[in-house]
């Protein structure tokens, strides 16, 4: 191995893989062997047969369908204000100065400690749900907006003001589609955040949706579909990300020009 | 008739920190640029000729003087004086078709007048075929004739260049020169060309500004009499070696100066 020489694709699928399989092998060994009792590890047959039948016949694409638009709603509620205001902030330095030190404090409060007061304030419904991502996502995306905006090459802005623009032709110009793949880049990264906080949000007081499932099956001790059902938020998680960065590629194929 | 009129202009930079010294760019000086001349301005690095270029183009305010073009008093940046930086600032989401119309789409022309222009301009710099291309895609020679042509396809009153060619190595750097020369010769327009290297200054220019060391101020100012159009030979004329020894002896003085 030599450093920071990169793989072959070929090699890197076949590495990538291969860790699946020692990984399932690990399971395997612990669930089967008894080292573990099935009933606190299931195997992993016992979680695909159970992932299958939560489809088949309990209705679970209805929470899963639940969970995604819950996680998707709060992000895209977040992205609308986060992404102007980040944009705002990074060019008006006074905007930035106002907003930055509230921003940068309230980015450490754990969105899941808000799920108590958000029950008494807005109940147990979806409005509870779409706050707990917002708060997890917004603060974070501003920031992650205002750091990237404020990073525009300043020779390019130069230029555009001696190419006869003013302030909103750079703003239009210069600096949105400079920032654009960086952003495109900072909202994927905060929908995985997303994604963290839903389960969360989901275990306490929700009717429907991957978390709710998996409490209902604390109580009846089916740890398979528990197993389960953090695969399916693991595989939904990886598809939006990859779907996510297809779509950059595309969208800004000059920004990946070597 | 001038064009470009510097009166008593002088820069002073606040420190970075309270308390800190203040930093003197540049003394106050005056100069005096006419309708299609090409001055160069020669001097050692951190002389603050780059400093004035930025004055001219609007980028910096003057902390004293004044500055006009064609009678009117400069206040920020405007197309009417087109820039060529010394780093390379093409756009890197659009490519060189685009890149040159940057300024021409923001004066809101038709697109059919757009393709015109820059039609023309990619011929004149060389770099027909590569319409297209983006600009990591492009040497750094490259770049900077698109930079040229984007400045030019403004048709500006004055084209400010700020070392535009510092970062080339020497061979593209001379073929640079002749090109530029060239537009130049055909266009007419009025150009200020900021370096440190003489035979660039010598090469291209009627009139050679030679700066001081830092606090810059004008030091000299010498015509540059060979006809045009100029061909790459006559940098190794008897004429020419003779002004070059003048300069190198300038500016040799300066250098000492500023490495103390």
């Amino acid at each position: 191995m030599k450093l920071l020489v990169p793989v072959r694709r070929e090699s890197r699928i076949v590495l990538g893989v291969a860790f699946f399989i020692v990984f399932v092998a690990l399971w395997s060994f612990l669930s089967m062997s008894g080292a573990v009792p099935r009933h606190f590890l299931a195997t992993p047959w016992q979680t695909v047969a159970s992932g299958w039948n939560l489809f088949a016949t309990q209705g679970f694409t209805h929470d899963v369908g639940m969970t995604i638009w819950r996680v998707v709603g709060g992000f895209l509620l977040a992205a609308i204000i986060a992404v102007p205001l980040g944009i705002a902030m990074g060019v008006y330095k006074p905007i930035e100065a106002f907003f930055e030190p509230f921003v940068s404090f309230a980015r450490y409060l754990p969105a899941s400690a808000f799920i108590p007061l958000l029950i008494l304030w807005v109940g147990i419904g979806e409005a509870q749900k779409l706050t707990v991502i917002f708060i997890g996502c917004f603060f974070q995306l501003t920031l992650m907006i205002t750091i990237i905006v404020s990073g525009t090459r300043r020779d390019l802005v130069e230029a555009a003001y001696t190419l006869g623009c003013k302030d909103t032709g750079v703003i239009r110009r210069v600096v949105l589609p400079g920032a654009a793949p960086d952003i495109a880049e900072a909202l994927r990264q905060v929908l995985g955040l997303g994604w963290t906080y839903i389960i969360v949000a989901e275990l306490i007081g929700a009717s429907s949706g991957i978390g709710h499932m998996i409490t209902d099956s604390q109580a009846l001790m089916a740890t398979d579909h528990i197993i389960a059902g953090i695969v399916v938020i693991g595989l939904v998680g990886l598809l939006s990300d990859l779907a996510f960065k297809k779509v950059n590629q595309h969208l800004f194929s000059w920004s990946l020009l070597r | 008739m001038s064009r470009l009129s510097i009166r008593d202009v002088s820069k002073t930079f606040p420190g970075h920190r309270r308390n800190a010294p203040t930093t003197q760019a540049l003394l106050p000086i005056g100069l005096e640029v006419g309708d299609n001349d090409f001055i160069t301005v020669l001097g050692p690095s951190g002389c603050g000729k780059s400093t004035l270029l930025r004055l001219v183009a609007g980028l910096e305010t003057p902390t004293t003087g004044e500055i006009r073009l064609d009678g009117t008093r400069i206040v920020g940046a405007g197309a009417d004086r087109g820039v060529v930086f010394q780093s390379y600032t093409l756009f890197p989401w659009l490519n060189v078709r685009q890149n040159i119309c940057f300024g021409l789409r923001e004066k809101g022309m038709k697109l059919s007048e757009q393709r015109e222009i820059s039609d023309r301009f990619i011929a004149q710099v060389g770099l027909r075929g590569f319409e297209d291309h983006f600009p990591k895609q492009l040497s750094g020679g490259m770049q900077q004739r698109v930079a040229i042509a984007r400045a030019l396809a403004n048709d500006p009153k004055i084209l400010l260049l700020d070392e535009p060619f510092g970062a080339l190595d020497n061979q593209t750097r001379v073929l640079m020169q002749e090109l530029l020369l060239g537009i130049w010769e055909q266009a007419q327009k009025t150009v200020m060309f900021i370096t440190h290297d003489i035979d660039e200054a010598i090469f291209m220019a009627s009139r050679v500004v030679v700066f001081s060391a830092r606090p810059g101020r004008i030091k000299a100012e010498i015509e540059v009499g060979f006809p045009h159009p100029r061909h790459y030979t006559i940098k190794t004329s008897p004429e020419f070696m003779a002004l070059k020894a003048r300069l190198t002896e300038e500016i040799r003085v300066e250098a000492i100066a500023a490495a103390h």
